[in-house]
């Protein structure tokens, strides 16, 4: 019967204080981008470039989760004013072998356009985040390594296992102990010289989730940076799985345009 | 123009009112020959384009109404408003109320644009008008498609969703006329006025077309069906001496999906030309077998490629017209500067059209673009070789709001 105790805390007493990197990455991916079954938010992008020119980008973004780890993204473009009314489109697979679906859809043409699955290193909408930040990195793409923890925080290291599909030899991700919510990545060049820095800079708690709020990526090796603003956040609407498909990117829901 | 400011005011005030979206733009462009045309002008586009747009987004529809107010300095009919052509100081592009019936389909009534298939500036069964003058003018492309009167419905049964576009008077491209640009006219290159007698009777010389279409795997499968006339005046009455829009019939499909990291797509028609199917008429075209097959891949970062095939086959003369297109689109500069690259070349008519374009986002708001229409042929006749003495640069700037 001890013996039988003694095992039963030994494994409570794993579970609580020693996850393994990949328990900590697997909840800190659950954090940041499975919130809730559904959520949606209005983001207002702001570009500043290393001459200190700005650009602003606004949008709704509508997520639904689908599945295992899939998800369906439906974003909706407000500003600036020559994009408005377009509308992209992804359909978020994490399996390995099985690449996203992405559309876009351009108002003045009336035309749906599916997009190369393609490069998701590459800028979303001309800011600094690239398609990844937005819709997530699998996890099965890096090896995981925890070398690092503070009173608050988990480091985790991770290296591609495909070094050539990305721009990055490594990334370190600070996970926060409380809310396993990321808040900051770095990221290092080929050279191993730190080039990028990916924050979450404002954290509240919407309906009893650690949401980011503010978020910002930092070009260190070019020197732009962009700020992202979340406004109007919710959780679990009731969003229907309908709105992600051609017909609602040829007419937007009101879940997008209200 | 008195009409055109109420008008543009009519539209601007529609935004007052609550859950109203409004945008729009101003462009100033201007186009040149870069050669001579003993038939036309040397300026191909001399205007300044106000659009406006506005959404209503109702709880019961989404009322849309977008159109331009233009200054024109080359058109002929500058004075005249033509909703039809779109030539004179209004083309109104959309003006349509959209609402959902029921929960399996939605209804847009009005003028709006169309859009299907799965061509890159090909279309085998996409036969909305097209306004090719824009297109070779070097206005925005979004201006090769010309506004539609239309009873648009869309079904959503459980299997696949089928759409069907009503037009209850034929509506042709926007076609060469000799307005602008110049022609094959059968011995030599013209300029003058085509004359054509065009199918106008409403619900008589109507229009239909239908997709059905449904994703299976990944893949975008869809079946078509036009019935209707050929979109530009390719048949001749000997005895009137105009140049006619005889009757077609068009049966399609396609399919389209990803592909090696890349979107492939395939598609087909037959064109029955229905007042001459035994090929007895040499005024009235042929029918014809059309094929595309296209890929697209990027390249490499703010990179993309594709490439297409493009095949009309006339059985009964065995004649094959070939065409391959190839499309090169960088993104520099954040994004900001987008230069592009557009090729037609036919090997089989030995003629061909290059479109490259140079745009650039100055700030949110301002724009700069740079256009280019360069044709070649060894012959004036073919397709492309006949707009040889057309070649033209447009430049062009533009404040959305």
């Amino acid at each position: 019967m001890k013996k039988w105790i003694t095992a039963i805390l030994t494994l409570a007493s794993i579970n609580t204080f020693a996850l393994t990197v990949d328990e900590i990455v697997e909840k800190a991916n659950q954090v940041a981008y499975y919130a809730g079954e559904d959520g949606q938010a209005d983001v207002k992008m702001v570009i500043t470039d290393a001459g200190g020119g700005e650009r602003v980008r606004e949008f709704r973004i509508l997520r639904k989760n689908t599945g295992e780890g899939t998800q369906k993204f439906y974003v909706y473009f407000t500003e600036p004013a020559d994009v408005a009314r377009q509308v992209f489109m992804v359909w978020k697979e994490v399996a390995q072998g099985k690449d996203d679906s992405r559309w876009l859809f351009l108002p003045a043409l009336n035309l749906v356009k599916p997009i190369a699955p393609g490069d998701k290193r590459t800028s979303f909408v001309g800011s600094d985040f690239v398609y990844e930040d937005v819709s997530g990195r699998a996890l099965w793409e890096d090896t995981h390594e925890l070398t690092g923890e503070t009173d608050t925080h988990y480091i985790v290291k991770n290296t591609p296992k495909n070094p050539d599909a990305v721009d990055f030899s490594e990334y370190t991700v600070s996970i926060d102990k409380e809310t396993f919510l990321p808040v900051k990545a770095e990221y290092l060049d080929k050279n191993g010289k730190l080039y990028r820095r990916v924050e979450a800079t404002k954290i509240e708690t919407v309906q009893g989730f650690p949401t980011v709020i503010e978020s910002k990526v930092s070009d260190l090796a070019r020197g732009g940076h962009t700020v992202n603003t979340f406004n109007n956040i919710k959780y679990d609407t009731g969003l229907k799985e309908m709105i992600f498909t051609e017909r609602f990117l040829r007419r937007p829901p009101r879940e997008a345009t209200r | 123009m008195k009409k055109l400011i109420l008008a543009a005011i009519l539209i601007a005030s529609l935004s007052f009112a609550a859950d109203i979206e409004t945008s729009g733009f101003v462009d100033a462009r201007y186009g040149i020959r870069t050669q001579s045309d003993p038939n036309s002008d040397q300026e191909t586009l001399n205007e300044l384009r106000l659009q406006l747009s506005s959404i209503w987004y109702h709880d019961l529809f989404t009322l849309t109404a977008r159109s331009d107010f233009l200054v024109n300095g080359v058109a002929n009919s500058h004075d005249r408003i033509d909703l039809e052509t779109g030539e004179g100081p209004i083309d109104l592009r959309e003006l349509n109320v959209l609402f959902t019936p029921v929960d399996w389909a939605d209804v847009k009534i009005g003028r709006q644009i169309l859009t299907w298939g799965t061509g890159d500036l090909l279309f085998i069964n996409d036969l909305f008008s097209k306004d090719w003058k824009s297109f070779f003018a070097g206005r925005d492309e979004e201006y090769l498609k010309a506004p539609s009167d239309a009873l648009f419905m869309s079904f959503f049964p459980s299997f696949a969703t089928i759409d069907v576009a009503y037009m209850p008077r034929f509506d042709s491209d926007r076609f060469i006329d000799g307005e602008r640009f110049s022609y094959w006219g059968g011995t030599g290159l013209t300029g003058t006025d085509l004359q054509t007698d065009k199918p106008n009777d409403w619900f008589n010389d109507d229009e239909i077309a239908v997709r059905v279409y449904r994703t299976f795997k990944g893949v975008e499968f869809a079946g078509y069906l036009y019935d209707g006339f050929w979109k530009t005046p390719q048949g001749f009455d000997p005895l009137s001496g105009q140049n006619t829009f005889p009757k077609l019939t068009v049966y399609g499909a396609s399919a389209r999906g990803a592909l090696a990291g890349g979107i492939a797509n395939l598609e087909a028609g037959y064109y029955d030309s229905r007042d001459d199917r035994n090929s007895t008429d040499p005024f009235i075209p042929d029918s014809q077998v059309r094929l595309l097959a296209g890929y697209e891949h990027e390249l490499a970062t703010d990179l993309t490629g594709s490439a297409q095939y493009y095949l009309e086959h006339t059985p009964d003369t065995d004649h094959n017209r070939h065409v391959m297109t190839v499309r090169l689109t960088q993104r520099l500069m954040n994004q900001n500067l987008t230069l592009g690259l557009f090729t037609y070349w036919s090997p089989s008519d030995q003629d061909g059209y290059l479109r490259p374009s140079a745009a650039y986002k100055l700030t949110d708001n301002w724009l700069l673009e740079a256009r280019g229409n360069f044709f070649f042929g060894k012959n004036n006749s073919t397709f492309f070789g006949q707009f040889a003495d057309n070649n033209n640069v447009a430049l062009a700037v533009r404040y959305s709001f």
